[in-house]
């Protein structure tokens, strides 16, 4: 599976939460695109020169559309919230390693997404379910408005943790774990660094197997300029030193292989 | 019609080549691009042994270019010799390899160990502005320059590019005392030390505080100091800064420069290198130029 630099078009666009926006683009990168994976997305502003690096949140193969969900997060993001159906932009991918779909066969997975991470956990569930499994989905949000819910119900059963107790548990998603009395095999997660180093903490305690999906600034998206690194607790392969490129050998990591 | 140029004895197909740091040893890029069409590949800095690099954040983007303090996190040379040369052997490119270290005696046991190897040309990072110690000192003194470059050169077996920066006074005096010191060629410029601060967070962009400053932002800064030194010096000069397209290379071209490199644009465009050599040739067809040696310091004066 090659990488490119593609021209997609805008298919439709809608905002689900404050800040926070709904793309659906039309690309063909669409026939390769999995869960955990991210595309870069250029701002049409030439003196905003960086991809940036947003989850894929849902991949439709039939008609080659890819649905990023994102929040404004600077000038960038602020850009494509502007975006109209039937605009061409320009589209970096498919980047990065998914999820190990087959690491939760014949386990329960539990799925956790906090905030922005929630999104890439509905191709991670639509994926899961497809493969025979049925997930739980935990989405920690830090208020009531639950974007993405009824599409993660589709998928499997969820539960919700809000900060401010504004819709299920109050907490966050491990506080949702524990109030419903849930059990994990697999723990699949994508959120933000204190809540995956709490669900690799409470993974390594019980022995179970996480999976937590990283972030960090990047600048190439494809492994050549060592921007975007993160601490590994074993020498890695590419680098020769414990600093492992996010964006081409992540951003999904075994919880036991970085030290976050 | 001619693409060809000579830069200390080796000849490039075109003068298109890629500015270290910013296409890893070849192998990302080669997704994207055929290194076949490339006058030559320079890979990221290695040291003699691995450096971890700096913490992150590594990288920020600023209007019209980037910030980067990566601290020249590399696996060292035995990796580069066992992985990332055979690799670039496959295609019909010059290989150069930047060399970068802490002490001379460092840059002196990378230079050494590929003297043996298959490499075409060395280039010297003295210009690194992201290290604590080594890089940037020995390139900003024409004195410490001097020094290093005559003592890599009596232990090069291949021909030495120094790569100097621009964060001096006056890079004449530099590109001088390199040339002085028997280095076959120069390459500039290295970025140019920046800062950045998020006024919501009230912290600093970069982990490093500063880092270097590339991209277009950069390109009349880059053009200037190449047309500069070009002047002073009567070996080649490659010029770097800010190229993203053919018409960014010709301007280095007529400035002076015998070759260019790409640098934080394949970022930007993963095509670029290739884009930028086919589009020197359709300007050379358009124009009418025979040889490409015709716009190499062809500016009018």
């Amino acid at each position: 599976m090659s990488k490119e630099k593609t021209t997609a078009i805008v298919a439709e666009q809608r905002k689900i939460a404050p800040d926070i926006y709904d793309m659906w683009l039309f690309t063909d990168l669409a026939k390769d695109a999995c869960a955990g994976q991210f595309i870069g997305v250029y701002p049409r502003d030439g003196a905003r020169l960086l991809p940036r690096p947003i989850s894929i949140c849902e991949v439709d193969r039939e008609v080659e559309r890819i649905r990023i969900v994102y929040r404004i997060a600077g000038k960038g993001t602020e850009e494509f919230a502007g975006w109209q159906s039937g605009q061409s932009v320009e589209i970096l991918g498919v980047l990065g390693n998914g999820f190990p779909v087959q690491a939760a066969e014949g386990k329960q997975a539990v799925l956790m997404g906090g905030g922005i991470g929630i999104p890439p956990m509905l191709q991670l569930a639509r994926e899961l379910k497809t493969a025979g499994g049925e997930p739980v989905i935990i989405a920690g949000y830090r208020e009531g408005t639950l974007f993405l819910k009824e599409d993660l119900e589709r998928y499997g059963r969820v539960y919700v943790a809000t900060e401010d107790g504004s819709a299920g548990t109050k907490g966050n998603v491990l506080t949702a774990m524990e109030r419903e009395g849930l059990t994990a095999e697999v723990i699949m997660a994508c959120g933000p660094m204190p809540m995956l180093r709490a669900i690799k903490a409470y993974a390594g305690e019980r022995q179970i197997d996480a999976y937590l999906s990283l972030e960090e600034r990047m600048a190439c998206g494809v492994g050549a300029c060592l921007g975007c690194v993160c601490k590994t607790t074993h020498k890695d392969g590419h680098s020769h030193v414990n600093n492992a490129r996010i964006c081409t050998d992540g951003p999904v990591f075994e919880a036991r292989e970085v030290d976050i | 019609m001619n693409t060809k140029v000579k830069i200390a004895g080796v000849e490039l197909k075109n003068p298109v080549m890629t500015a270290s740091g910013t296409f890893g040893s070849g192998m990302e890029y080669s997704d994207f691009v055929d290194l076949n069409r490339l006058g030559g590949v320079v890979t990221k800095g290695v040291a003699n042994v691995p450096w971890q690099g700096n913490p992150t954040p590594r990288v920020a983007e600023t209007y019209g270019g980037m910030l980067n303090a990566i601290g020249l996190q590399n696996p060292g040379v035995e990796v580069l010799i066992e992985r990332d040369l055979p690799f670039l052997k496959q295609f019909d490119t010059k290989v150069i390899v930047n060399v970068c270290g802490k002490s001379i005696g460092d840059y002196l046991e990378v230079v050494e160990r590929l003297g043996d190897t298959e490499v075409d040309m060395l280039e010297i990072n003295v210009s690194c502005p992201n290290v604590k110690e080594g890089a940037i000192a020995f390139g900003q003194k024409a004195d410490c320059l001097y020094d290093i470059t005559s003592q890599i050169k009596q232990k090069a077996k291949q021909p030495v590019i120094m790569k100097l920066s621009p964060n001096v006074t006056d890079i004449t005096e530099m590109a001088k005392a390199a040339e002085a010191a028997g280095a076959d060629a120069l390459s500039l410029i290295n970025t140019l030390t920046g800062m950045k601060i998020d006024i919501y967070r009230r912290t600093f962009a970069l982990a490093n505080k500063t880092g270097g400053l590339s991209g277009p932002a950069i390109k009349p800064v880059a053009v200037r100091m190449v047309y500069q030194a070009a002047h002073a010096v009567k070996i080649p000069v490659i010029g770097m800064g800010g190229i993203g397209s053919a018409e960014d290379a010709i301007e280095f071209l007529l400035a002076g420069a015998s070759a260019v490199a790409v640098g934080a644009m394949n970022f930007v465009n993963p095509y670029a290198t290739v884009e930028v050599a086919e589009g020197i040739e359709d300007y050379m067809k358009k124009y009418g130029v025979e040889d490409i040696a015709e716009l190499i310091g062809g500016v009018k004066e």
